[in-house]
């Protein structure tokens, strides 16, 4: 555990953007989520932690209603954004994505140029009214995904065609495009090698000046490297949630501990 | 021995070589199989493959040359005089054959024996209605020549076919003592039957590809008859289709224009049924039907590919043909049959359905879920999904669903007849009768016809033409396909 360097510790907003309280999902009879209560404060990176299986990458999905695509699933309890039930009735699910974007394990670009990729989000919620303003869009999202200086000369090749890492960043420019709030990002770098992981480690550091970001890992490193807050789940339960240096060095349940040093996961 | 007889003995042998093979490797191991190269069975196949391959390849290759050559030695027995003034050299030769046939039934039924046989004179013997009441039709009355021919035809055969025999049973015996002699345990017989199973697989895809060169050669040698007697400028570049149907030839016009015009519109047709209603299905069944309904509706789209097309064709003749005359045609002075392009192009098309749907629906769900994920993340609808992430992914296989089933609109023929009638016309009313290549192929060659006018001999420039026709669309259906997956993937 030598190897982790912690990033800066300073949570600077003690602001709650989502506050999940006593959160059940089941898929099917499965229970996959037990009660699980955890704030996520404004302009934080926030890691989830735990082993495969563990319930991390469920929750997660939880926040932006992207179980709703799977038919079994089943999510009881309270999850509010800025004070707004996302389970309430008259949240449309398809505005709330908009508004907590979501970049997933695998690079997912669509089979369009990385243009149209970029812009894919903005067009659909109509953020640009004319087409400088739409470039203007891409642009500054590829630039804050660390993107722009490698693409800039070929936005009309397709997305596809990009390396791993790159079409990773440029799964998160398309994230950042369409101005969410909360971001939130599924093991975004367990494709990716450890000089693409650097790229987007440090891109998630610089995205917390402007959003709230949840990032679920397998990696303990990653998460003592780019989280202010650590979240341990194990087996379906929200275990300890707290400062990412007080979880790392000074664990109060014996299975984060276990958990940590490599005893268990 | 009869050729069924000879097959059986051979399998017998391969039977034997399948023991020996099994039971000497068995033996050369002391009996225990692990010090075997491969298991026993293996060194079994491996003994009546070697035995049945060979001899059977072996038979069949005199089976081929035989005719040839007994033909050979009997053709120049015909004397130039026993030839008749109208007839010809192969006429002869055929009553050679029927003669020869003719007598081999009489020894079946005991009316001759053998050596009788050998005896006959046709100055003796009426061999015509000898050979008539066995049911043996012949022309005229048998010349000596003739029956001396085909006397020496039926010694010949019988000679070839007892050789044929011992040279058979000779090399399926040889192939078992060479493959008894090969095996002991160190013998890679797993790896020889491989070898035999990969040389069946080739064979079959190379007899694939033979037959469609060889329906290619067999059209091409006839339309070039056609094009020797009618001048392929008038065939291509013809508007009139009117053979004539005096029989004697000449007066034709064979213009293919109206035929292709006609096979275009009924398929530009059933396509704008097919593709969009094919289309939307395959989009409800994939992204928006839960599974139950999935399992009742798909294969309930799927019978109306396996309904017969001249079911479809009488659907078109009965019920939409008047239905559209009555409502639509009718009403807006288009025209008053029933037989129309609208007919057969719309029942066409319900008939494509199917071969949309179920193809497209196969590719759709071929998408990735990451990609749709990705989307919704996003805040997109799922019909924003599906027209700006799904269908371009699914793109070339859907339009490989669509070529296809223009190939089959191409093709078509039951429907048109019934549906768009038999007349050839350069008309851009949707509610006249028409028809296409493939309904004039039908009516070209069916009934009395002689295979030396142009008017029959044109069936096959029009199959030609329709053949490239389709192919050149399945080359630009595979040419699009990989164009947008190197796009894509």
């Amino acid at each position: 555990m030598n190897d982790m360097r912690f990033t800066e510790r300073n949570v600077d907003s003690t602001e709650i953007k989502i506050r999940a309280k006593n959160v059940d999902v089941f898929y099917g009879e499965t229970h996959a989520i037990k009660g699980v209560d955890v704030d996520i404060p404004e302009k934080t990176v926030t890691a989830f932690i735990g082993p495969s299986g563990c319930g991390k990458s469920t929750f997660l999905r939880c926040l932006n209603r992207m179980n709703d695509t799977i038919d079994t699933c089943r999510v009881t309890g309270d999850i509010k954004l800025d004070d707004e039930d996302i389970y309430d009735k008259r949240v449309d699910p398809v505005q709330l994505r908009a508004k907590v974007g979501m970049v997933f394990q695998k690079p997912n670009p669509f089979p369009k140029s990385i243009y149209d990729n970029v812009a894919y989000g903005p067009r659909i919620h109509g953020l640009a009214g004319n087409k400088a303003e739409l470039d203007q869009i891409v642009e500054k999202s590829l630039r804050r995904a660390a993107l722009w200086g490698e693409v800039k000369d070929r936005l009309d090749a397709p997305g596809t065609g990009l390396s791993g890492g790159q079409q990773q960043r440029l799964c998160i420019a398309r994230a950042v495009a369409t101005e969410p709030e909360v971001l939130l990002m599924d093991e975004p770098c367990s494709a990716l090698d450890p000089i693409a992981t650097a790229q987007v480690e440090e891109l998630i550091d610089e995205l917390r000046a402007r959003y709230s970001v949840v990032i679920v890992t397998h990696s303990m490193q990653q998460a003592a490297r780019v989280s202010q807050k650590t979240a341990f789940f194990h087996l379906g339960e929200l275990v300890e949630f707290g400062e990412t240096g007080a979880i790392f060095t000074k664990p109060e349940d014996p299975r984060t501990e276990s958990y940590i040093t490599g005893r268990i996961g | 021995m009869p050729l069924l007889w000879l097959l059986l003995l051979i399998l017998a042998i391969a039977g034997v070589g399948y023991l020996l093979g099994r039971n000497r490797a068995l033996s050369s191991a002391g009996g225990e199989i692990r010090k075997l190269h491969s298991l026993p069975s293996y060194y079994g196949y491996n003994g009546a493959l070697v035995t049945a391959v060979p001899a059977i390849i072996f038979m069949m290759i005199w089976l081929l040359i035989q005719p040839i050559l007994i033909e050979n030695r009997t053709v120049i027995l015909i004397p130039d005089d026993a030839i008749a003034e109208d007839s010809t050299r192969d006429l002869v030769m055929s009553d050679v054959r029927r003669i020869a046939e003719g007598l081999d039934r009489l020894i079946a039924e005991g009316a001759l024996s053998a050596t009788e046989i050998g005896d006959l004179r046709t100055e003796t013997t009426d061999i015509r209605e000898m050979l008539g009441e066995v049911g043996v039709a012949l022309g005229a009355e048998v010349q000596p020549a003739v029956l001396n021919a085909a006397l020496s035809y039926r010694a010949l055969r019988a000679t070839s076919s007892m050789w044929m025999t011992i040279c058979v049973i000779g090399v399926a015996v040889l192939g078992l003592a060479m493959a008894v002699t090969r095996t002991n345990a160190t013998f890679r017989a797993r790896n020889s039957v491989e070898a035999v199973i990969l040389t069946l697989l080739m064979l079959a895809s190379t007899l694939a590809i033979l037959t469609t060169l060889g329906i290619v050669l067999s059209m091409l040698f006839e339309a070039r008859n056609f094009f020797n007697q009618y001048p392929w400028q008038d065939f291509f570049f013809g508007l009139t289709w009117a053979p004539s149907f005096s029989g004697r030839g000449g007066g034709s016009e064979l213009g293919i224009i109206p035929l292709l015009w006609g096979t275009l519109y009924v398929s530009l047709i059933a396509l704008l049924v097919a593709v969009p209603i094919g289309l939307f299905a395959a989009i409800y069944l994939s992204e928006y039907a839960g599974p139950k309904m999935r399992a009742f509706a798909k294969p309930l789209i799927e019978i109306l590919a396996g309904i017969p097309t001249i079911v479809y064709g009488l659907f078109a003749l009965i019920t939409v043909g008047p239905l559209l005359r009555d409502y639509f045609a009718e009403p807006f002075g288009l025209g008053n049959g029933s037989s129309s392009v609208m007919t057969a192009g719309v029942v066409m098309g319900i008939m494509l359905i199917p071969f949309v749907s179920s193809l497209s629906d196969d590719i759709i769900n071929a998408v990735p879920q990451s990609l749709r994920d990705g989307s919704f993340g996003l805040g997109a609808t799922h019909s924003e999904t599906i027209r700006q992430v799904v269908i371009p992914a699914a793109l070339p296989g859907i339009v490989g669903a669509v070529l296809l089933a223009a190939s089959r609109a191409i093709g078509e023929t039951m429907i048109v007849v019934l549906g768009a009638g038999a007349a050839a016309k350069l008309d851009l009313n949707p509610f006249e009768a028409m028809t296409t290549v493939t309904v004039k192929i039908v009516s070209q060659l069916t009934g009395d016809t002689d295979f030396s006018s142009p008017e029959t001999l044109v069936a096959f420039a029009l199959g030609l033409t329709l053949f490239a026709i389709t192919l050149g669309l399945n080359i630009l259906a595979l040419y699009i396909v990989r164009k947008y997956r190197e796009q894509y993937e």
